[in-house]
């Protein structure tokens, strides 16, 4: 379980998060909805550790990350998958070399056994026969799926998805969304979707929650957040632009 | 500009240098870490050092010695020819004219800013880029700290392989100047090689190659702190990038003096 209280974060001038409160339940899919640059991924970076917040604390299982110390948060590191919204694939490594890289650090595995994992990892995302190639070399979707090959590579208990279809026609989205839920169904894993994405937000998300101006706004199952009467999210699930929400 | 302006930049000024102060602090931690890492560890990293040893090392060589033959030449050439031109007979010196100022000057300082030039920069550039591209986040979501992955090899190749270099420039510095000496001045073979040891002593050559230790460090803490610390895309990376290289040459050609006086004293 994720609980994150009171997160508060500025860049310079700008304040970006006012205070999020969110849990992210165990074994859950929690999509969080937003507009483009209203802190999203902001948030997603500081759950995954790659921010520090200003003020408020984030606990994972019951531990904030402030009582672990810098081994134990190298090592919880893997606990967490992270996919980017640009895949950030080390674009020095073949794909075979990204999807091992985690494992070919804290395993003992041989080099055999890596090529079969990796193999392994990309069929679960689709794809084969890439394994010797330069993530250059690939299209964005494939990028994308050889990220979240790399990103599971290690099992890990916590996926996080950052804008998992920016940049993708509706067909690979919807395919990235088809994928979200068959490694659900594999790994088990608790899974936090950042998207502005709706078809995505309602096909993968048990719950589905809000950030607006920097807090969240509301937070429901999928069911009860399409029904819901708030302005603010009638305007948001149906992309009008003249609403409570201004235009950032 | 006004006063107000001076007071903000000698503020900003020093702020960046307490960042880099505390980079570099982090930076050589991670290096004594990653040196008390147990053997599997170190053999993956390994890898990585060998490839910068490569790429700051032998693939400098060749400027390194373009640089060092053509300035020992002109050296020669420029003592030979405003010298012999006042006191005749004076030629029977080159070979300390050449030396000295090459091994405790000339053979460190421009190593430090020719290996600025061609690795400070790739450094500032390939760190930057993976910055502004979140490949130094994926590292560390996949619980591999960039400053031990990126920083300590870059680090690591500078500090081996900036004294190496320098050695090798000083060698080639001498043989330009003996060229020149030789072929155009007219001065034997054993007068020139011969007064070499008149003038340069062990502590000249150390005291050189030593001070180039000091610039490796400069070179790799500076061109990884501004990589580090790229935003906004190609244009923060360019920026970077002339900003290692910039305050990595300033910062050679002030520690030099300092580094001088520090050996005059010690050795």
């Amino acid at each position: 379980m994720i609980e994150v209280r009171g997160i508060h974060k500025a860049f310079g001038p700008q304040q970006v998060l006012r205070g999020v409160d969110l849990d992210v339940r165990t074994g859950e899919t929690l999509v969080i909805l937003g507009q483009s640059g209203g802190g999203k991924s902001v948030l997603l970076k500081v759950i995954a550790g790659l921010l520090d917040a200003d003020l408020g604390t984030v606990r994972i299982d019951g531990r904030g990350r402030g009582e672990l110390s810098a081994e134990e948060s190298e090592r919880a590191a893997l606990r967490f998958a992270y996919l980017f919204q640009g895949s950030a694939l080390f674009d020095s490594l073949t794909v075979m070399e990204n999807v091992t890289f985690a494992l070919r650090r804290f395993s003992s595995l041989a080099p055999e056994k890596l090529r079969a994992v990796a193999e392994e990892r990309l069929s679960w995302v689709g794809l084969r026969g890439v394994l010797d190639k330069k993530p250059a070399e690939l299209s964005g979707g494939m990028r994308k799926r050889v990220g979240l090959a790399r990103a599971i590579a290690m099992d890990p208990a916590y996926v996080l998805y950052d804008e998992p279809t920016t940049g993708l026609d509706p067909i690979s989205s919807d395919a990235i969304a088809d994928l979200i839920l068959s490694l659900q169904a594999r790994l088990k894993s608790t899974s936090v979707v950042v998207t502005h994405d709706m078809a995505l937000a309602f096909k993968v998300g048990d719950r589905l929650s809000l950030l607006n101006q920097g807090r969240i706004h509301a937070v429901a199952d999928k069911e009860s957040f399409r029904a819901s009467d708030d302005e603010v999210v009638q305007q948001f699930i149906h992309g009008r632009a003249r609403g409570p929400i201004q235009f950032l | 500009m006004e006063l107000r302006d001076g007071v903000d930049w000698i503020g900003a000024f020093l702020e960046e240098t307490g960042r880099l102060y505390l980079f570099a602090r982090e930076l050589f931690a991670e290096t004594v870490r990653f040196l008390r890492k147990p053997r599997r560890a170190l053999e993956l990293d390994g890898r990585t050092l060998l490839t910068q040893l490569e790429q700051i090392g032998t693939l400098s060589v060749p400027v390194v010695i373009t640089t060092a033959l053509f300035t020992g030449m002109v050296l020669a050439l420029q003592a030979g020819l405003t010298l012999e031109v006042k006191l005749e007979g004076v030629s029977q010196f080159m070979g300390r004219t050449v030396a000295l100022p090459f091994l405790r000057e000339l053979g460190p300082v421009l190593t430090g800013l020719i290996v600025t030039g061609r690795i400070g920069s790739a450094i500032a550039a390939e760190i930057g880029t993976m910055a502004v591209t979140e490949q130094v986040d994926a590292l560390k979501t996949l619980a591999t700290p960039p400053l031990r992955y990126l920083g300590v090899p870059r680090l690591l190749a500078c500090l081996i392989m900036l004294p190496v270099l320098a050695a090798l420039a000083d060698v080639v510095g001498l043989v330009g100047g003996y060229i020149v000496a030789h072929l155009v001045l007219s001065v034997p073979t054993n007068v020139y090689w011969g007064d070499v040891p008149n003038m340069v002593t062990v502590a000249d050559l150390v005291s050189g190659v030593a001070k180039t230790f000091f610039f490796g460090g400069i070179i790799a803490v500076v061109s990884c702190y501004q990589g580090f610390q790229a935003s906004g895309g190609a244009e923060g990376v360019g920026k970077a990038t002339t900003r290692a290289v910039v305050w990595s040459s300033i910062m050679i050609l002030v520690s030099d003096y300092f580094l001088t006086v520090f050996f005059a004293f010690f050795l």
